[in-house]
C-alpha cells in the first residue's frame, strides 16, 4: 500500500490529543472558518465543494457541492443545516469516533456549510444512544461559542450561526434525511415522499441540507489547502478523498481506519486490520454497512471507492465492512441482519413493513431446518416485490442481505432444507426426496 | 413536576426551535431520565407544555425503541444482537448476563436493579460484544469484566470500565 496523509483522523491519531478547542486551534482548527468570513463569496465555497469532487459519506454517495447547489438563492425565509450523526447502520462506528474525539472539526465544518447556504441555525440529530458524544459536542458548542467562533456576529463577519445537539431516541430510520427532518419536528420517524426534496421543502417546509458527520468533516480540510489537493486523493474525478473505514467481524484487529478510496478491501482487512482472527480463511465480507450486498473472498482486490464496489453489484455505503470467517452461516447472518431490518421497519409502506416479516419468518424457519422446497423462490418473489417499491431506500437495503447470500452460498440454503425435508420424510415414514432447488 | 423542576432548561430548550413540538423528543428523554420511564402522567404535561394533545404525544413516544412507557429497574442492561456482535459472540454475553442477574431477557430483577434487554445495533461494532447501561457504553466485554460491572454498580452505582472518548484501534 503506498503511503498516504491522514485527513480526518490525523489529529486524533495522537495520544496526546484531547479535542478540546485548544488542542484543535493548535493544529490550525478554526482558520478556514476564519478565512471564510473574511470574505469569500459564497458561491465559491459552493463552486470549491463540487471541484473537490467530496461526495456524501452517510451512504448514499451524492455529491456535497451539488447539493448544496440546489438550495434557492432569492428564498426570503430561513433556511437549515442537519447534521446526520444517526450513526445507525450495522457495520458503521466511524462518526462517534470523529464526535468524540475530535467535536470541533465537525462543529467548523457545520460554521462554514451554514454560511455557504445562508443556514443561520444549524441542528446535529445525534443517535440517543450516543450520549457520551452529545455532551462532547455540547461542551464543544460552549466552548466554541465563548471563543466567538460561533454565535452572533461570527469574527465580526455580522454572521450568525447557532448550533444545537438534538438527541434522537431509538430509530434506525431516523438516518433516513426526510425521518431525520420528521423526527426533528417532533413526529414519528417516517420518510417523506419525493420530490420535493429537503433543498426547497425540508425542516419546517424552509430549504435544508442535511449532511452527515465526515462529509461535514472534510469541509475545513477542503477550504484549507483547496479542491485541487483533494481532488488528487483517490480515483479522481469520482470518487475523491479519504474515507474512515469501519471494520468488524472475525478480523485480528477491527476498528476506524481512514484510507484514500482508492484503497483495496485487502489493504484494509489484511494490512490494517492483521487479517483472520484465526487460521480459518474467509468465507465473506461485507463492504458497506448491513444495506449492502455480501462479496465474497473473491472481491478482496476491489478498490473500495463508491463505483468500483458497485461495478461488483455491491456499494461502498457507508464504509462499514464486516468480515466473516469460514464456518459462519450464511443464512444465519442473513436472518441476523433481517431481524434488524424488521425490527427498524418504520412501518409506512406495505411492502418494506409485511415483506421483512415475511422474510424473517421464512429465514427463520429455513434456519430451523423446517425448510420448505418452494421456500426458496417465495424469498426471491418477496424480494423483487419491495425492491424499488418503497418510499426509501429502506427497502432496497432489507432485501440486500437475502439476495446477495441466495446468489452466493445458496447451497447452504438448500442443505438446510433437504436436512428439513428428510426430516419429514422419515417422520411420515415415506421415500426420503432428493431435492434439485 | 418537569416544568418546575427543569424551567430554565426547557425555557432553554424551547428558543432553540421555531415549532415548539420540535421539543418533543427532548422532553420525552427528559422524562424518562427523570423517572426511569415516559409516564402518562409526564406525557400529559409535555403535552401541555408544547400545545399538543396527548394522543399526538403517545404516537410519537410509541415510535422510538428507546422510551420505555413502563417502569423498568434502575440499570437498563441492552445488549447488541446484530450481526456484527453476534459475529463476535453477542449471543454469550447475553448467557452471561442472565446466569449473572438470574432474569431471561426483557426481565427485571425482583430488587428493580436490573433490566435486561437485547436490542439492535448501537454503533459499536468494532468493539464487540458490547452493551449498554443506562447512558454508558461497556465494550469488548469478557465474562470477568461483565461480573465486576455488575457488582460495581451495585456497591457503588458507577462503574470506570465504562468507555471514554471512543477510538478504535487506540493511537499509539
Amino acid at each position: 500500500m503506498e503511503p498516504f496523509e491522514k485527513i480526518l483522523t490525523k489529529n486524533m491519531s495522537d495520544p496526546k490529543y484531547t479535542g478540546s478547542l485548544q488542542d484543535y486551534e493548535a493544529t490550525g482548527g478554526y482558520q478556514a472558518l476564519r478565512k471564510v468570513l473574511a470574505g469569500v463569496p459564497q458561491n465559491d465555497i459552493v463552486e470549491m465543494v463540487k471541484k473537490s469532487g467530496l461526495r456524501g459519506r452517510g451512504g448514499a454517495g451524492f455529491p456535497t457541492g451539488v447539493k448544496w447547489s440546489f438550495l434557492p438563492k432569492d428564498h426570503p425565509g430561513p433556511k437549515y443545516l442537519c447534521c446526520n450523526a444517526d450513526e445507525s447502520e450495522p457495520g458503521t462506528f466511524k462518526d462517534r469516533q470523529l464526535m468524540e474525539r475530535d467535536p470541533h472539526q465537525v462543529l467548523e465544518g457545520m460554521a462554514i456549510t451554514c454560511y455557504t447556504i445562508g443556514a443561520k441555525t444549524g441542528y446535529i440529530y445525534i443517535r440517543g444512544e450516543f450520549r457520551f458524544g452529545a455532551k462532547v459536542l455540547e461542551r464543544a458548542i460552549e466552548e466554541a461559542k465563548q471563543a466567538g467562533h460561533l454565535g452572533s456576529n461570527v469574527h465580526g463577519s455580522g454572521v450568525t450561526i447557532n448550533l444545537y445537539v438534538h438527541a434522537g431516541a431509538g430509530a434506525y430510520i431516523c438516518g433516513e434525511e426526510t425521518a431525520l427532518l420528521e423526527s426533528l419536528e417532533g413526529k414519528r420517524g417516517k420518510p417523506r415522499v419525493k420530490p420535493p426534496f429537503p433543498a426547497t421543502h425540508g425542516l419546517y417546509q424552509k430549504p435544508t441540507v442535511v449532511n452527515n458527520v465526515e462529509t461535514l468533516a472534510n469541509i475545513p480540510h477542503i477550504v484549507n489547502r483547496g479542491p485541487e489537493w483533494f481532488a488528487a486523493i483517490g480515483v479522481p474525478p469520482k470518487s475523491t478523498g479519504t474515507r474512515v473505514f469501519c471494520l468488524s467481524g472475525h478480523v485480528k484487529n477491527p476498528g476506524n481506519y481512514e484510507l484514500p478510496v482508492n484503497a483495496t478491501f485487502r489493504d484494509l482487512i489484511e494490512e490494517l486490520g492483521g487479517g483472520m482472527r484465526s487460521d480459518k480463511p474467509m468465507i465473506a465480507f461485507i463492504p458497506g454497512g448491513a444495506s449492502a450486498p455480501f462479496l465474497t473472498p473473491e472481491h478482496i482486490d476491489v478498490q473500495m471507492d463508491f463505483e468500483s464496489v458497485a461495478m461488483v453489484g455491491s456499494m461502498s455505503g457507508s464504509g462499514g465492512v464486516t468480515v466473516m470467517e469460514e464456518g459462519t452461516s450464511m443464512v444465519w447472518a442473513a436472518l441476523r441482519l433481517m431481524e434488524f431490518f424488521y425490527h427498524e421497519s418504520c412501518g409506512k409502506c406495505t411492502p418494506c413493513r409485511e415483506g421483512s416479516s415475511w422474510i424473517v419468518q421464512i429465514l427463520q424457519r429455513i434456519q430451523n431446518k423446517q425448510g420448505r422446497r418452494e421456500d426458496l423462490d417465495t424469498l426471491s418473489e418477496i424480494c423483487k416485490n419491495i425492491g424499488g417499491r418503497t418510499v426509501c431506500a429502506f427497502g432496497d437495503a432489507e432485501i440486500s442481505p437475502v439476495q446477495s447470500t441466495l446468489k452466493y452460498w445458496r447451497h447452504e440454503y438448500e442443505a438446510l432444507i433437504q436436512e428439513a425435508e428428510t426430516l419429514r420424510a422419515i417422520q411420515k415414514n415415506k421415500e426420503i426426496p432428493v431435492l434439485s432447488l | 413536576m418537569l416544568l418546575e423542576k427543569h424551567k430554565d432548561y426547557i425555557d432553554d430548550l424551547l428558543s432553540r426551535y421555531p415549532i415548539k413540538r420540535s421539543a418533543l423528543l427532548p422532553l420525552l428523554n427528559l422524562a424518562q431520565k427523570e423517572e426511569g420511564y415516559v409516564s402518562q402522567a409526564a406525557m400529559r404535561e409535555i403535552a401541555k407544555i408544547l400545545d399538543l394533545t396527548p394522543p399526538q404525544v403517545f404516537e410519537t413516544a410509541t415510535f422510538y425503541t428507546m422510551l420505555t412507557l413502563k417502569p423498568i429497574g434502575k440499570y437498563h442492561v441492552q445488549v447488541c444482537r446484530s450481526l456484527m456482535c453476534a459475529l463476535v459472540r453477542a449471543d454469550t454475553l447475553i448467557e452471561w448476563l442472565q446466569k449473572y442477574l438470574g432474569i431471561a431477557v426483557g426481565q427485571t430483577t425482583p430488587d428493580k436493579m436490573f433490566t435486561l434487554s437485547a436490542v439492535e445495533c448501537l454503533g459499536s461494532c468494532g468493539s464487540g460484544p458490547m452493551m449498554q447501561i443506562n447512558d454508558d457504553y461497556f465494550e469488548r466485554l469478557t465474562e470477568e469484566k461483565v461480573g465486576q460491572i455488575l457488582e460495581d454498580l451495585k456497591q457503588t452505582g458507577d462503574c470506570d470500565l465504562k468507555t471514554g472518548p471512543y477510538m478504535v484501534p487506540e493511537p499509539r
